[in-house]
C-alpha cells in the first residue's frame, strides 16, 4: 500500500470512528439509565415483577446482536403498523435503529452486573439503614445504589469495551461508522486487508483511551480500593 | 464428521485447482467464471441455489463458443476484483461497467450490453431527479458501482446510503427509508415488474447512458480477453445474443 | 405456528453449519489458549511478549473486524506463504476455514487469559510434589495440572462458548451458509424479515439455552470431590 493510499484514508476513517464513539457513548449511557430499573425489578422476589425483566435479559444475552440489529432494522419495518405510526421517523432511521438496539442489548448486560452488585452489598448495612427507621426507599437510594454503583464500576467499564468492539456491526445497516468507512474504502481502493488493518488500529486507540479513562474513574471514586476483579471473561 | 469433511473439502478444492492450472492454458480451456448472484435478473441463485440470469445465460454461450469448459463461482460483490486477482475466477460476468478507475484494477473485454442509470420512487409522489431536487433526500445505491459513485459526484447534497447488496437497497425502497434508488435502469426495470416493485415507478429520464458492461478479466490476459471479443461478435451475429435478451427483454440491451 | 414458507430444511441446514463453526472454532480456541496461557508464563521475556501480545491486541479488536481480516487476507497469506515454494495458483480459503480460524483466535486470546490464571491459582507445592515423586513435566501437567485447570476456568470458558456461538452469526458476513445467511435468503425471497429474523433468535435461544444447561453438567462433573466454600 502507497503512503498516499494510507494517508487519504485517514480522514475518512476518522470520521467513521467519530460516529462509532458517538454510538458508543449514547448505548452506554442509555443502556445504564435503562438497566437500573431493570435490575430493581429483576431482584424483586414476587414473580410478576421479576419475570419480564428475566425474559427480556434471557433474549438480549442468548441472541447474537447481528439478529436483535437486523429484528429492529428490518423486522420492524416489514409492518405497515410501524411504517404508519409516530415511530417511524425515527425508526426509518438507521442511526436511531442502532442506537436503540445497542441500548437494549447492553442494558440486558449491564442490569445483570448492577444485580450482582446489589446482592453483593453487606447485608449488614443493609440491616443497619432499616434499623434506623429509612424507609425502603431511602435505603435502596442512601446505601444501596451507590454502594453498588461502586462495585458494579469495574465491570461496566469493561461491558464499554465490549460495547466499543460490538458496535462495528453498525456497518450492516449502512452506517458509516469506523467498520464501514473501511469498507467503503476499500470496495475502492480493492486493498481489504490493508485498510481493515488501519481501522484495526484505530479500534486500538480507542480501546486503550477508553481504558485509562475507565481506571481513572475507578480510582476517583475508590481511591482506598485494590486492584478490581474481574469476572466477566 | 463434518469437521473433517470440511477439511477435506478444502484440500480437494486445492488439489483440484493445482490439477486444473496444470493442465490448463491450452486446447478445451477450463474457465472459471465469477458472478455476484444477487442482481436479477442479471445474475440471481434460485430456490435449488443454482445461479441464473442473463449474465449466466450470455457467458454459458460465449463459453460453448469458444469451446471452453466453464464453472461458475459466485463471490460476494465488495470483493469480487480482489478475487478475480487472486485467481479464485478468470472471469467476471456480474453486470460490471467499464470503468477508468476499474481498468486500473483489471482488464475489460468488449461490451456485451449497454447500461443506462435511471432513478426510480414511490408513484404519485413527485420526484424531481435534479441536484436541487434531491437535497436533502435519502437516495440509495448499491456500494462500489456507478451508481454510488455518480451519485456521489452528481448529487453530493442528497442523503446518499450504500448498501452491500442491491436487494437490501430495494428493501428499505419497500420500507419507505429511502426515498428514492438510483440503480441500473434494467435491473430496475425487473424489478418494478415484480410484485415488491407494485406502486414504484421510474422518475425522470436517465441519467447516464451508454454505460458500457464487460467482462472483467486479469490484467495481462490478452489471449484470453481476445478469445472473449470474439466469441461476444460471434454470438451477436449468429442471433444467440437476440434469442437470450429476448428471454430477459422485450428490447434490445447490446 | 408461524409460516416458514418452506425454508424449515434450510434453516435446520444452516443451524448445522453454525454448530459445526462453533465446535470447529472452540477446539481451534481451546488449544490457542492452552499454548497462549503457556506463552505468557515462560521464563523466556520473547515468549511472553508473543503470548501477552497476542491475547491483547485480539480482545482490543472488533469480533466483526477480525473476521473480515481473515477471510480477506487469509488467502493473500497462505497464496505469499505458496508462492515461496513456487506455487502461484490459487488457494481456496472457504468462508468455513476463514471464519473458524477468525473465531478461534479471538477465543484463544480471552482463553489464555483464562487459562494462565487458573494454572497460576494451583498450589505449585503440588506440582513440586509430583516431580518428588518421579513424574516427568508432560506427566505432571496432564495429571496434575490440567484436571483442575480444567475444573477452574470451565465457568469462564463457558461463558466464551456462548459469545462464541453468537459471534457465528458474523460469518454469514463473508459468505459463510450458516444460519444467518440462510436466513437473510429466506428473507429475501419471501419479503418477510420479521417472521424469519424472529425465528433465527428463537433457533440461538434453543442453542444458547441448550449450551448453558450443558455446561452446567459439566461444572458439576468436574467439580466431584471438591467441596465447595459457601457463596
Amino acid at each position: 500500500m502507497s503512503w498516499d493510499t494510507f494517508v487519504n484514508m485517514l480522514p475518512l476513517l476518522a470520521e467513521g470512528a467519530l460516529l462509532t464513539v458517538e454510538l458508543l457513548l449514547l448505548s452506554a449511557v442509555a443502556g445504564l439509565i435503562l438497566a437500573v430499573p431493570l435490575a430493581l425489578a429483576r431482584v424483586s422476589r414476587t414473580w410478576w415483577v421479576s419475570i419480564g425483566p428475566r425474559t427480556y435479559i434471557f433474549f438480549f444475552r442468548g441472541t447474537p446482536l447481528l439478529v436483535q440489529l437486523f429484528l429492529v432494522y428490518y423486522g420492524l419495518g416489514q409492518f405497515e403498523a410501524v411504517r404508519e405510526s409516530f415511530v417511524w421517523p425515527v425508526l426509518r432511521e438507521a442511526y436511531w435503529c442502532a442506537a436503540i438496539t445497542f441500548s437494549l442489548h447492553t442494558s440486558a448486560y449491564i442490569s445483570e452486573i448492577l444485580r450482582g452488585a446489589i446482592q453483593a452489598v453487606p447485608g449488614g448495612e443493609i440491616e443497619a439503614a432499616r434499623a434506623i427507621g429509612m424507609r425502603p426507599h431511602q435505603v435502596y437510594a442512601r446505601i444501596i445504589l451507590p454502594r453498588a454503583f461502586r462495585m458494579a464500576l469495574p465491570a461496566y467499564g469493561n461491558e464499554i469495551i465490549l460495547m466499543l468492539k460490538a458496535s462495528a456491526l453498525a456497518s450492516t445497516i449502512t452506517l458509516l461508522d469506523l467498520t464501514g468507512m473501511a469498507k467503503t474504502i476499500s470496495a475502492k481502493n480493492y486493498m481489504p486487508v490493508e485498510t481493515f488493518i488501519t481501522a484495526g488500529a484505530f479500534y486500538l486507540i480507542i480501546t486503550y483511551a477508553l481504558t485509562h479513562l475507565i481506571r481513572f474513574l475507578e480510582k476517583h471514586l475508590h481511591p482506598d480500593r485494590k486492584e478490581p476483579v474481574v469476572i466477566v471473561g | 464428521m463434518k469437521f473433517t469433511h470440511h477439511l477435506k473439502g478444502v484440500a480437494i478444492a486445492a488439489m483440484t485447482v493445482l490439477a486444473v492450472s496444470a493442465g490448463s492454458a491450452n486446447a478445451a480451456e477450463k474457465l472459471r467464471i465469477g458472478t455476484e448472484g444477487a442482481y436479477p435478473p442479471f445474475n440471481e441463485v434460485d430456490a435449488n441455489g443454482e445461479l441464473q440470469g442473463f449474465d449466466v445465460d450470455i457467458a454459458k454461450a460465449l463459453c460453448a463458443s469458444m469451446g471452453a469448459d466453464c464453472t461458475f463461482v459466485k463471490q460476494d460483490w465488495d470483493g469480487i476484483i480482489p478475487a478475480l486477482n487472486k485467481r479464485k475466477f478468470d472471469a467476471i460476468v456480474a453486470s460490471m461497467s467499464i470503468t477508468d478507475e476499474r481498468k486500473k484494477a483489471v482488464d475489460f473485454s468488449e461490451h456485451y450490453y449497454t447500461n443506462k442509470l435511471q432513478f426510480v420512487g414511490k408513484k404519485g409522489m413527485a420526484m424531481d431527479v435534479s441536484a436541487a431536487g434531491l437535497k436533502g433526500k435519502t437516495i440509495g445505491a448499491q456500494r462500489a458501482t456507478i451508481s454510488g459513485d455518480w451519485l456521489e459526484k452528481n448529487r453530493a447534497d442528497a442523503n446518499i446510503k450504500l448498501y452491500d447488496t442491491q436487494e437490501n437497497a430495494y428493501l428499505d425502497l419497500s420500507s419507505g427509508r429511502l426515498d428514492g434508488i438510483l440503480a441500473d435502469a434494467f435491473v430496475n426495470y425487473g424489478w418494478l415488474e415484480s410484485d415488491a416493485g407494485k406502486g414504484f415507478e421510474f422518475k425522470g429520464k436517465p441519467v447516464f447512458e451508454n454505460d458500457f458492461i464487460g467482462i472483467a478479466v486479469r490484467k495481462g490476459e490478452d489471449q484470453l480477453r481476445m478469445k472473449l471479443n470474439k466469441a461476444i461478435k460471434d454470438i451477436v451475429a449468429n442471433g444467440t445474443y437476440a434469442k437470450i435478451n429476448a428471454k430477459y427483454f422485450p428490447f434490445s440491451i447490446y | 405456528m408461524i409460516d416458514l414458507h418452506g425454508f424449515g430444511a434450510l434453516l435446520l441446514a444452516g443451524t448445522m453449519v453454525t454448530l459445526q463453526l462453533a465446535l470447529a472454532a472452540l477446539v481451534l480456541g481451546l488449544i490457542l489458549g492452552l499454548l497462549g496461557a503457556t506463552a505468557k508464563l515462560s521464563e523466556l521475556a520473547p515468549v511472553r511478549l508473543l503470548g501477552n501480545g497476542y491475547s491483547t491486541l485480539v480482545r482490543g479488536l472488533p469480533e466483526f473486524l477480525v473476521v473480515l481480516t481473515f477471510y480477506f487476507g487469509a488467502t493473500d497469506a497462505l497464496m505469499g506463504v505458496a508462492s515461496w515454494f513456487g506455487y502461484d495458483e490459487y488457494i481456496e480459503v472457504s468462508a468455513f476455514a476463514a471464519g473458524t480460524t477468525a473465531l478461534g483466535f479471538i477465543f484463544g486470546a480471552y482463553a489464555s487469559e483464562l487459562f494462565r490464571g487458573a494454572i497460576i491459582a494451583i498450589p505449585p507445592g503440588q506440582a513440586e510434589a509430583a516431580r518428588a515423586l518421579g513424574m516427568t513435566r508432560r506427566q505432571t501437567f496432564s495429571r496434575i495440572t490440567l484436571p483442575q485447570v480444567w475444573r477452574i476456568a470451565l465457568p469462564g470458558l463457558g461463558n466464551l462458548f456462548m459469545i462464541l456461538m453468537k459471534d457465528t452469526a458474523l460469518v454469514s458476513v463473508v459468505g459463510l451458509e450458516e444460519l444467518m445467511r440462510v436466513t437473510a435468503f429466506a428473507v429475501g425471497r419471501s419479503k418477510e424479515p420479521f417472521t424469519f429474523y424472529l425465528t433465527a433468535a428463537v433457533i440461538y435461544l434453543i442453542l444458547t439455552s441448550i449450551a448453558s444447561y450443558g455446561l452446567k453438567r459439566l461444572e458439576k462433573r468436574a467439580s466431584l470431590g471438591v467441596r465447595e466454600l459457601s457463596a
